[in-house]
């Protein structure tokens, strides 16, 4: 009888699973489908499972993408210039990081006057903003590109079931990642037929909806960042470059999370293994239990 | 309990303080001598480790509240201050809101634990609703908490479920707008949901008082669900039930540093690490995994009185457990038509989780209705029913027969 109702339960489930779509049935009348984005490919970061640890050339690399092609547009205001030289970020020294620093005017005050003043950046300074407020960068831009302190943890597209799940037996968390590297080698001059964008925006294939604001980024796909290192200049390599960056400017602290989380673990299952015997031994004495 | 060996003090110091404040004899009496089933098994070690998680969010959580401002227009960057600027911040907010995600795993399993054993039946009934009203309580803290760091989803969330009391007819709208502090979720919201959130805990933690001392006057179920008949038949807690206990908590630490350390973003939302935008509004808005199923409830009816009645009875149904429940054996163990139906009922609650996580629309809508029907028929006729109906097995003479000559095990008809 019991196996009678779960079979009715999943029977009528599995047909109102199945049963017709609304939303779905009125885009195929309207002939207008919302662009439906490819998954992002999966790469391989140094940053990726239990061990992970960043690549410092690629952070640095990234690192001169973002300066010379995103920051014109993207602020990185929750980070400071300091941040660049901490213990599992860059790797500058600190004679490095004043240099840098003063390369950016920051504004300051007010001083005894009562007047706001631009002086030369310091180690301690965040960021300087490239716009001065959000309606000045629509003014600009037409819209307001985000701010990419935490956009690495900020994105993600969708798993899926069972993905969703074997991700976090296998420690898959670089969604953001992925998904930033192939926005940024995603943008295509015309859209594939059938695909209708709004006028005035940028096609790009993996981007939800296919239109988004952002125009192509010239400058990476035409290999104008130059690397030092003899590291390939393409606009997947770019790409690559930058979305570590940002993932260490999301999660600075990432190396050392995953170092004390190994010894964590290491502890916590020696300790579960005394535990064990010791409960053994304590039971031992108790009858009918062993 | 009585008969067993009480606190004796031996220095002068504790003479003497014991005949002015006797808390180490209640201490000793309490969780040293107290006697516990001895058939006791894994699922019973889950109060202790909810004990130890409700600590840790309590360390954690102060120490977070130190660094967090509670203002809209900081609130966002003094989170993102506490990941990078704070001494090991970045743990303290891994670990209190995967903490979080470990208590209600941890609050679930000893739920239905309570269900399969039949723990909720008399003499405890009490102990069982107080149990329920820290599922209240814990829902609606998290919920508080989950709003704090200011993220789009944090915002969103708050909306959507503030505005559930504006269901409630006439006086709605007036509700929410005292709830909001104005005329929409903004600064005065941010602010009484963190003072709330401060001051839950400590409700819980009266409560859990309570729970335990209600406890203390029962005693515990056993997976037999029979009663303690002699001294046979329990062992001391300490060193028998600590050391149990402590061995599941350390495995299940395990599987919260995993998260912690590993995943930290994995039971969370992307949109949330988005500053709060009251002008967009994210495509999904989804609750944390925990509330999924009350979730998938509330969106399976398609009138929102209705839906909100319905969210609200599905955890208010549970303190009538006790009395919906008829059948006089309680562990299920010796009924066997009660452990399938358990068994579905828990499968049904998380295809409701899995169905919460699902857009409300075409078919998901159709199986959240069947999977809603069926979470009340379980409650209100399947167990009225069975009670009545079912054939239940012989059930042991006491729990020490139980161990030492075991009846041939309870097989699956």
């Amino acid at each position: 009888m019991l196996r009678h109702i779960l079979a009715a339960i999943l029977a009528a489930s599995l047909l109102g699973l199945m049963a017709p779509h609304p939303a779905a049935a009125e885009d195929q009348t309207e002939q207008n489908h919302p662009y439906e984005p490819p998954p992002p490919p999966k790469l391989k970061w140094s940053f990726a499972g239990p061990f992970g640890h960043y690549d410092q050339a690629q952070l640095q690399r990234g690192f001169k993408v973002y300066r010379e092609v995103c920051a014109n547009c993207h602020g990185l205001s929750l980070l400071s210039f300091r941040n660049l030289g901490e213990p599992g970020a860059l790797g500058y020294s600190e004679a490095q990081i004043k240099a840098l620093a003063s390369e950016y005017k920051v504004q300051d005050g007010p001083n005894d006057q009562g007047e706001m003043f631009e002086r030369n950046g310091r180690p301690a300074d965040r960021f300087p903003a490239p716009f001065p407020n959000d309606n000045a960068a629509r003014a600009r831009y037409n819209a307001v590109p985000p701010d990419f302190s935490v956009i690495a943890k900020a994105r993600t597209y969708e798993r899926g079931f069972p993905w969703f799940i074997v991700d976090a037996f296998t420690q898959y968390q670089e969604h953001g990642v992925d998904y930033i590297a192939a926005y940024l080698g995603g943008f295509e001059d015309k859209p594939p037929p059938k695909v209708n964008i709004p006028a005035g925006l940028q096609f790009n294939k993996y981007f939800p909806g296919g239109g988004n604001s952002m125009p192509k980024p010239v400058q990476i796909y035409t290999g104008l960042v130059t690397y030092d290192d003899g590291t390939p200049q393409t606009v997947e390599q770019y790409a690559k470059d930058v979305s570590a960056f940002l993932m260490w400017a999301a999660e600075p602290h990432l190396e050392e999370r995953k170092r004390i989380g190994f010894q964590v673990m290491v502890f916590l299952i020696v300790f579960a293994g005394l535990l064990y015997f010791t409960k053994k031994k304590v039971w031992s004495a108790v009858k009918g239990h062993t | 309990m009585s008969g067993h060996a009480t606190y004796q003090p031996t220095s002068p110091f504790m003479k003497w303080f014991e005949r002015r404040l006797p808390i180490v004899g209640l201490l000793y009496s309490s969780f040293v001598a107290y006697p516990t089933p001895r058939n006791l098994n894994y699922w019973w070690t889950f109060g202790g480790i909810l004990t130890f998680f409700l600590i840790a969010q309590f360390i954690t959580g102060i120490v977070l509240a130190m660094h967090y401002t509670p203002h809209v227009d900081f609130a966002f960057n003094s989170v993102e201050h506490i990941m990078r600027d704070v001494n090991y911040g970045w743990l303290l907010r891994y670990m209190h809101a995967n903490g979080a995600a470990m208590f209600f795993l941890a609050a679930y399993i000893h739920m239905f634990r309570g269900m399969y054993y039949g723990s909720y039946k008399d003499p405890r009934e009490v102990l069982w609703i107080l149990g329920v009203i820290l599922l209240l309580l814990m829902i609606m803290t998290g919920f508080m908490g989950y709003v704090l760091p200011w993220g789009q989803m944090s915002f969103w969330a708050a909306t959507v479920i503030t505005n559930l009391f504006s269901a409630i007819p006439g006086i709605g709208e007036a509700v929410v707008t005292w709830l909001w502090g104005g005329y929409s979720v903004g600064n005065p919201t941010l602010n009484r949901f963190y003072a709330l959130h401060y001051l839950l805990p400590f409700v819980i933690a009266g409560v859990v008082g309570l729970h335990i001392w209600a406890l203390h006057v029962v005693g515990q179920n056993n997976p037999t669900g029979i009663d303690v008949k002699s001294e046979q038949d329990t062992v001391a807690f300490t060193p028998y039930a600590t050391i149990k206990d402590s061995f599941l908590m350390v495995v299940f630490c395990i599987l919260f540093a995993w998260f912690v350390f590993y995943v930290p973003n994995f039971l969370g939302h992307a949109d949330n690490y988005i500053p709060a935008n009251p002008a967009v509004t994210p495509t999904h808005i989804v609750p944390e995994w925990y509330y999924l199923p009350f979730y998938a409830i509330l969106r399976a009816i398609p009138n929102k009185l209705m839906g909100v009645g319905a969210l609200g009875a599905s955890i208010v149904i549970l303190a009538f457990l006790p009395w919906l429940d008829t059948s006089k054996v309680r562990s299920a163990n010796y009924r066997p038509l009660y452990r399938q139906f358990f068994w579905i009922f828990v499968i049904v609650c998380v295809g409701l989780g899995w169905l919460g996580s699902k857009p409300a629309e075409g078919g998901y809508v159709i199986v959240s209705r069947i999977f809603t029907a069926y979470y009340f028929l379980h409650f209100l006729v399947i167990l009225p029913l069975l009670g009545l109906f079912e054939k239940t097995k012989p059930l042991p003479n006491s729990i020490s027969e139980s161990i030492l000559s075991p009846a041939p095990a309870a097989s699956v008809t």
